[in-house]
């Protein structure tokens, strides 16, 4: 191994030098605001060197590997975070950092990316847990992040000791699989695991741990009160990034590592793609408050990918990975919404956007895109998301599965039409007045639409993503 | 290896470690009892990497260093969660469960 060997982790070097840097400045800079404004730039450049083409390989004996669909997949997050940040520059500038606890926002938040780069590229199951676990304490961090808020603390030790529970479970599980095939490397598990009871059971924890990252259905009660309490801006990180990277491990590690067990987790994955589906849409109907709403919204959506990863075949990956990057978009420029109405005004039930598209139009038609592509109504990116999900599940023949998800797709729309009807239709009594977005909020706002509409009309990215996952079943 | 001790003795007690972790978790009414709880199942997972690896496949260390890296992160997690704690007690001056009740459903 050379010093070369090391460039594979060109991303995780550069984010790392990105996360120093800023430790650096904060020290040395006594201006806060500026340490703010290189954190943003600093981002910007480091996502700009990812987007540069990456060697394949693996490093460490197996345990880190690379390859085109994870780093196509790495560049996406980074534009997703880069999104974050923008939306999240307003409330950084004037209340964190009158609090001085700006610079480290910015250090835990690329800690937990740089955890997640570390578990989608894991290629062992200790890389795997070491990714996971950083990407997950440093955001429990990011929940009680506003300590003089009740909420917020509540918030972060529901979501703190619910994750270390999911941890500990997790961990047994893959003990199991470690005695039942003696390795902790995924190409060797993959080639010595057997339908074994034993293995069965492990796998089962196992799964446990990743279900609790993308909230499906047992594990989904943390979901809704952590992005209740946790600042809106580390709620759209977790409902997106997090869960994202999470949804991208998951289907590596059930059709490469687990290939042999997929008897067993098709028929898991199909009650649970059920019980998350509706469970989700079923919550989200009553909710008032728009981010428990989100949170809701956000766990059926996490039901529809599911039906992709059903299918087991190539056009699973391809399909998952495509919806994904539609589901960062969409959430992104929803949540982006909601903060900005937070921040100015701090309001966020759903009878207070009543009339919001006589005062703020601009605001109001970003929403009604965001909402409409998690929906799935044609002119925007999430009907094409939907539509190839659908159409991977039925590909295998489970027509049933996909009947029952165009059924909560029904469900969906009409709470996601409930908060357009407040926006466009209703007359509020004292309706948000107009106020103007500064440059950084609209511009991560532009950048989530923008990417809505990119996404699902140029069809080139579904076809490079088709392109760059067929490695898995060759 | 631990002479006349088999290996279905120490996965036994592990595996009690951890149903007892796991019902703690769920029916501890105090903050700190559900972070021990915590505790215990991530122990027994340490553990058991530890026995699996010398019984069954003492020719390799990954067993051992995995469970070096349990206890690191444990210690972390326990670290932030005191943290958290320790920051809602400055509010509700409690650590039971009961005070955590502002957002239900």
């Amino acid at each position: 191994m050379t010093i070369e060997n090391f460039l594979l982790m060109r991303n995780e070097i550069s984010l790392l030098a990105v996360i120093l840097l800023i430790l650096i400045g904060e020290i040395f800079v006594s201006n806060k605001k500026t340490v703010i404004n290189i954190a943003i730039i600093l981002f910007i450049v480091h996502t700009i060197i990812g987007f540069l083409p990456l060697e394949i390989g693996k490093l460490f004996g197996g345990s880190f590997r690379t390859n085109e669909l994870v780093h196509f997949f790495k560049s996406v997050l980074n534009v997703g975070v880069i999104i974050v940040l923008l939306q999240a520059n307003d409330w950084i500038k004037e209340k964190l950092s009158i609090e001085n606890k700006s610079s480290e926002f910015y250090i835990l938040l690329f800690a937990t990316l740089l955890g997640m780069y570390y578990m989608i590229s894991a290629g062992d199951f200790l890389m795997l847990f070491i990714g996971i676990e950083l990407a997950t304490i440093p955001t429990a961090a990011l929940v009680a992040y506003e300590t003089s808020k009740k909420k917020s603390a509540e918030a972060g030790i529901k979501f703190i000791l619910s994750a270390a529970l999911a941890t500990g479970v997790s961990l047994f599980g893959i003990s199991m699989l470690y005695a039942s095939t003696g390795s902790i490397y995924f190409t060797e598990v993959s080639t010595l695991l057997t339908n074994t009871p034993l293995a069965v059971l492990g796998f089962v924890f196992f799964f446990a741990g990743i279900a609790f990252k993308v909230s499906l259905v047992p594990f989904h009660f943390w979901t809704a009160d952590t992005y209740e309490g946790a600042p809106i801006s580390v709620a759209s990180y977790l409902s997106v990034i997090s869960k994202a990277s999470a949804v991208f491990v998951m289907v590596m590690v059930l059709f490469t590592v687990f290939q042999s067990l997929s008897a067993i987790w098709v028929n898991m994955i199909y009650g649970i793609a059920i019980a998350t589906m509706f469970i989700g849409n079923l919550f989200a109907l009553r909710q008032q408050n728009m981010k428990r709403f989100l949170a809701y919204s956000s766990i059926a959506q996490a039901g529809f990918i599911l039906l992709g990863m059903i299918a087991n075949t190539d056009l699973g990956i391809t399909t998952v990975v495509y919806f994904a990057a539609i589901y960062i978009f969409s959430n992104l420029a929803a949540f982006g919404v909601v903060q900005s109405i937070s921040h100015k005004t701090g309001k966020e039930n759903i009878d207070d956007y009543n009339g919001l598209y006589r005062t703020n139009p601009k605001m109001s038609l970003v929403m009604l895109m965001a909402l409409f592509s998690l929906a799935g109504i044609p002119p925007v990116a999430g009907f094409f998301g939907k539509f190839f999900l659908f159409t991977a599940a039925a590909s295998k023949g489970y027509y049933l599965l996909v009947f029952i998800a165009v059924i909560n797709v029904t469900i969906s729309l009409y709470y996601y039409l409930l908060v357009v009807q407040a926006m466009f239709l209703r007359k509020g009594e004292n309706p948000i007045p107009f106020y103007k977005n500064s440059i950084a909020a609209k511009a991560g706002l532009v950048i989530a639409v923008l990417g809505i509409f990119v996404i699902g009309l140029y069809s080139p990215i579904y076809e490079y993503i088709a392109d760059i996952s067929n490695f898995v079943f060759k | 290896m631990i002479n006349g001790i088999s290996i279905y003795e120490i996965l036994t007690l592990t595996t009690i470690l951890f149903f007892i972790g796991v019902y703690g978790f769920f029916t501890r009414k105090n903050l700190i009892t559900i972070l021990m709880s915590i505790e215990l199942i991530l122990n027994a997972s340490a553990i058991n990497f530890v026995i699996i690896n010398t019984y069954l496949y003492p020719e390799n260390l990954q067993g051992a260093i995995f469970s070096v890296f349990i206890i690191a992160v444990a210690a972390a997690e326990t670290a932030l969660a005191v943290a958290i704690i320790i920051n809602l007690y400055k509010m509700i001056t409690s650590v039971e469960v009961k005070g955590t009740e502002l957002m239900k459903y």
